[in-house]
């Protein structure tokens, strides 16, 4: 598309404005406020409320259970769209539009669901708790909550990739005598790699930020099991607001560069996919 | 001259449209906010209801009471910030001070309803679970290592600051009056607390849903409430020997009551709470009655417990405040830890 | 979609073990973090009985809650759809310095908690924020009233249609449209004609989303709110209260609504996929 296209097609003055118009009032201001706010406490008192151990327990816990979901994602959503794309059974639709759920389910209704299944009374913690395993209340808790916030993410972006996999170099490689386990490891997934990347970034950033359905599964314990927005909460009653605004502004620079890495890792993925 | 049947009609209509008006009129709605505190939402359930009864076969109006619930120290501040509430049910006499400095009500509040503006009194009690595996008997054992105590957050929750006074008031009694010794028992009790929820509702809600700590420090209504919830058995309330009078007093915010004009339905609803219906509402859900009458038909349900003020141990709400609660108090000094 | 990519029996595939263990596996996963918590809200729902599970819908704070949650909904998921629109309009049909920018600018309330996403707007128009002192003076609520509630779920959910329609109306070019200019359509008429009916179903998707999220909504709704019951409670805090009120039968009740609504937004999804890509 070349400028003359501003020429060609009308509309671009009153589309352009009503968007910058509508992202400046809604999006920037608003976030502009929250650098602002945290910039009055002056660097010392900024400092200290971002490294306090307490809010070092939080990002530590927030990081570690959404890195753990996303890679439980990884795996078993790759499976999961591998599954989906390539094998036939019965209620496979059906299967397929359930994974969406937790895109439609609002985060309160999972956060009560979950945390009523893995209770020590509920029907999963009830199987689990002659093992000693105990997960609503507990970081394992956190996870779980994540895993099922992320799960779409994963299986989303890699179904799309499987499904234009081109046949012909899979045939190839078997009339060449490789294994099925080498097709798949030296042909296959590195084509999905990227896609997985991306899908694993995803559910990262969204678990980093979620509330709603971890606390109610989370024991909220400090320096046990808190996460993160829900430090910034509490400040928010205790009406510590520029603590609660530091503590979010660092935070939010981390899901930012995320966000980042995501958006450049995805066209990088698209990019290597077309020059094949 | 005599009236065409039009201008009959018309006078017809005109005079029952007068009367509707005046009907609907008088079949009004009316709607207050009642900004609370956590634990009082059943009590508020059976009084608005009971209430808005009364107030209709008074004046014919139809009163809505909304209800908003949380830690005290939070509710007041969200009244502050700009919430607003008719009337203030707060957990302690400082939260609604607060208001009165930030010019929502007269700095004189307290005095316009009997004792105290505090239709009601609650203690601190201890919450134990089946068998009191733990032997929990009074204060000390608290304080033991091993001992998990679950108590809200004196920064958000009023219940909170009543069990924190509670427990350094027993500690004064214990030690003869030594601060040092005070403050360090206080603080070896806090050591003993993994998580601290903003309001006594949700240090319930983690004691008994979670099933988190050994012991909860609660009001005594909380406790019996929640005794009578799950089941005889499952909890048992322990009641230590001494423990504070908490006070949880009723105001009517000014401002707010002038400016959607409720100020006489708001006046009336608080002194409801002093009736004898409403004294009786407040035993069942388990609050101390300051009437005698209903105090002696309730006496039953409540465990003996001497009771010591904040006014005699520590001079009135404002100083205890200052000196614990502060940014930088002592409870912020013993609890620590990074807040 | 490629006839050659229909599963096929060969020396390509995975042995019969194989492919049934996968199948397993997924669909153990799928039980076990999806299906159940579906089936649990439910199960909770109707554990009292299915009067039990009316009288918690029909209850008054509940009908006022749901009465929010619509209200809420109506206002933000249009003007979001116009913002959608223009954005996607102006963005995938246009070359202008700063488009990268404005991209990641749309995208940034993904990137942000929802915590912090309530807290911006209590910041901008609490009693002690920027704006809050000259809100008061003129008597303006925001924050604890309706207006901080639409604001602030108009910023968690405003990505949703925008970022559903970027890649739709990047794909599809502009040829269509600039056919329809040559033959003497106007803009808007292009627009209606031409370019509405090829996004429509990205479109539909998006205000799903847009809907689902914006019903759903708790940890933003939740800072701004007030939990003032029947007045500024949506259906995601009518439940957390229920939830803390020992009401767990009745939180679940509630809950089954937006669980309901969940399942008919993936339908729609399912149906617009569907339409688009028809699987062979």
């Amino acid at each position: 598309m070349s400028r003359a296209d501003r020429r060609v097609l009308p509309g671009f003055a009153p589309a352009i404005s009503l968007t910058v118009g509508y992202v400046s009032l809604l999006i920037l201001i608003p976030l502009a406020t929250l650098v602002l706010n945290s910039a009055s406490l002056g660097p010392a008192a900024f400092w200290a409320a971002v490294s306090a151990p307490r809010a070092l327990a939080a990002y530590r816990l927030s990081i570690v259970t959404a890195l753990a979901g996303g890679a439980i994602n990884a795996v078993f959503g790759v499976i999961v769209a591998w599954v989906l794309v390539r094998y036939e059974f019965p209620g496979k639709r059906v299967v397929d539009a359930l994974v969406d759920l937790p895109f439609a389910l609002p985060t309160a209704v999972a956060g009560i669901a979950l945390t009523s299944l893995y209770a020590e009374n509920g029907w999963i913690g009830k199987q689990l708790a002659p093992w000693g395993v105990k997960v609503a209340y507990t970081p394992l808790g956190i996870v779980v909550a994540l895993t099922f916030i992320g799960l779409p993410f994963v299986v989303r972006t890699v179904q799309p990739v499987l499904q234009d996999l081109e046949p012909e170099i899979e045939d190839a490689a078997a009339v060449l005598g490789a294994g099925r386990v080498a097709t798949l490891a030296r042909v296959i997934l590195p084509g999905v790699l990227p896609a997985l990347a991306t899908g694993f970034a995803l559910s990262f950033a969204r678990g980093l930020g979620e509330y709603g359905s971890v606390v109610f599964i989370a024991g909220n314990m400090p320096m046990v099991s808190e996460i993160t927005p829900l430090l910034i909460m509490i400040k928010l009653e205790q009406f510590d607001y520029a603590g609660a605004t530091a503590i979010a502004l660092v935070f939010l620079t981390v899901s930012f560069t995320m966000l980042l890495t995501v958006n450049a890792l995805a066209r990088r993925g698209t990019a290597r996919l077309r020059a094949r | 001259m005599s009236l065409s049947l039009r201008s009959r009609i018309g006078i017809v209509v005109a005079a029952m449209s007068i009367a509707v008006a005046a009907s609907t009129a008088k079949a009004g709605k009316v709607s207050i906010l009642n900004v609370s505190y956590d634990p009082t939402r059943e009590l508020y359930q059976d009084v608005n209801v009971a209430f808005a009864k009364v107030w209709k076969a008074k004046t014919g109006n139809d009163l809505t009471v909304q209800q908003s619930h949380g830690g005290s120290g939070k509710q007041a501040r969200s009244v502050a910030e700009g919430l607003e509430a008719d009337v203030v049910t707060l957990a302690l006499a400082y939260d609604v001070d607060a208001l009165a400095v930030s010019g929502l009500l007269a700095a004189d509040w307290q005095k316009r309803l009997p004792d105290n503006s505090c239709p009601y009194t609650s203690t601190i009690v201890f919450l134990v679970r089946k068998g009191n595996p733990k032997g929990i008997k009074d204060w000390d054992d608290l304080a033991k290592p091993g001992v998990a105590v679950i108590t809200p957050n004196p920064k958000t929750s009023g219940g909170a600051r009543w069990n924190y006074l509670a427990a350094w008031g027993f500690a004064l009694g214990k030690y003869g009056g030594d601060e040092a010794k005070a403050k360090d028992f206080v603080a070896r009790l806090y050591k003993n607390v993994p998580v601290l929820d903003t309001g006594a509702r949700g240090s319930t809600v983690t004691f008994v849903e979670r099933g988190i700590g050994d012991v909860l420090i609660a009001w005594e209504n909380e406790a019996l409430l929640a005794v009578r919830e799950f089941g005889k058995g499952k909890y048992e309330l322990v009641a230590p020997p001494r423990s504070i009078l908490a006070e949880p007093p009723v105001a009517v915010v000014d401002k707010f009551a002038a400016k959607h004009d409720t100020k006489e339905v708001a006046t009336a609803y608080l002194a409801y709470l002093y009736t004898p219906e409403g004294q009786e509402i407040a035993a069942r859900h388990f609050y101390r009655p300051r009437n005698a009458k209903v105090g002696a038909s309730y006496a039953y349900q409540f465990p003996k417990i001497d009771m010591f003020t904040i006014d005699k141990v520590f001079g009135g709400w404002d100083k205890a405040q200052r000196v614990h609660f502060a940014d930088g108090g002592v409870f912020d000094r013993i609890f620590g830890a990074g807040r | 979609m490629n006839p050659l990519s229909a599963p096929r029996p060969g020396h390509r595939d995975e042995s019969r073990v194989v492919r049934l263990a996968l199948i397993s596996i997924a669909l153990a996963f799928l039980v076990l973090f999806l299906f159940l918590p579906l089936v649990a809200v439910f199960a909770k729902a109707f554990e009292k009985g299915a009067a039990a599970y009316l009288a918690a819908i029909v209850d008054p704070a509940a009908r006022d809650a749901i009465r929010l949650t619509l209200t809420v909904a109506a206002i933000v998921v249009p003007v979001n759809v116009v913002f959608g629109v223009a954005a996607a309009w102006a963005i995938a049909k246009f070359e202008f310095p700063g488009r990268g920018l404005l991209v990641t600018i749309i995208d940034a309330p993904f990137a942000v908690s929802p915590v912090v996403s309530g807290m911006v707007f209590v910041l901008l128009f609490g009693a002690h924020g920027v704006v809050g002192p000259w809100l008061i003076a003129h008597d303006i609520k925001i924050v604890f009233a309706l207006p901080g509630i639409i604001l602030a779920t108009l910023f968690v959910t405003s990505p949703f249609v925008a970022r559903e329609l970027l890649p739709l109306m990047e794909s599809q070019g502009n040829e269509e449209e600039e056919a329809a200019l040559t033959l003497g359509g106007s803009g808007w008429k292009t627009f209606y004609h031409v370019s509405l009916p090829k996004i429509r179903w990205g479109l539909l998707y998006g205000v799903v989303l847009c809907n689902a999220r914006a019903m759903g909504e708790f940890g933003a709704v939740s800072v701004v709110s007030g939990h003032i019951r029947g007045l500024t409670n949506t259906i995601p805090l009518h439940v957390e209260i229920l939830y803390n009120e020992y009401q767990f039968s009745a939180a679940f009740a509630v809950a089954s609504l937006l669980s309901l609504l969940a399942l008919a937004t993936i339908g729609i999804k399912a149906y617009v996929e569907s339409r688009v890509r028809p699987r062979s």
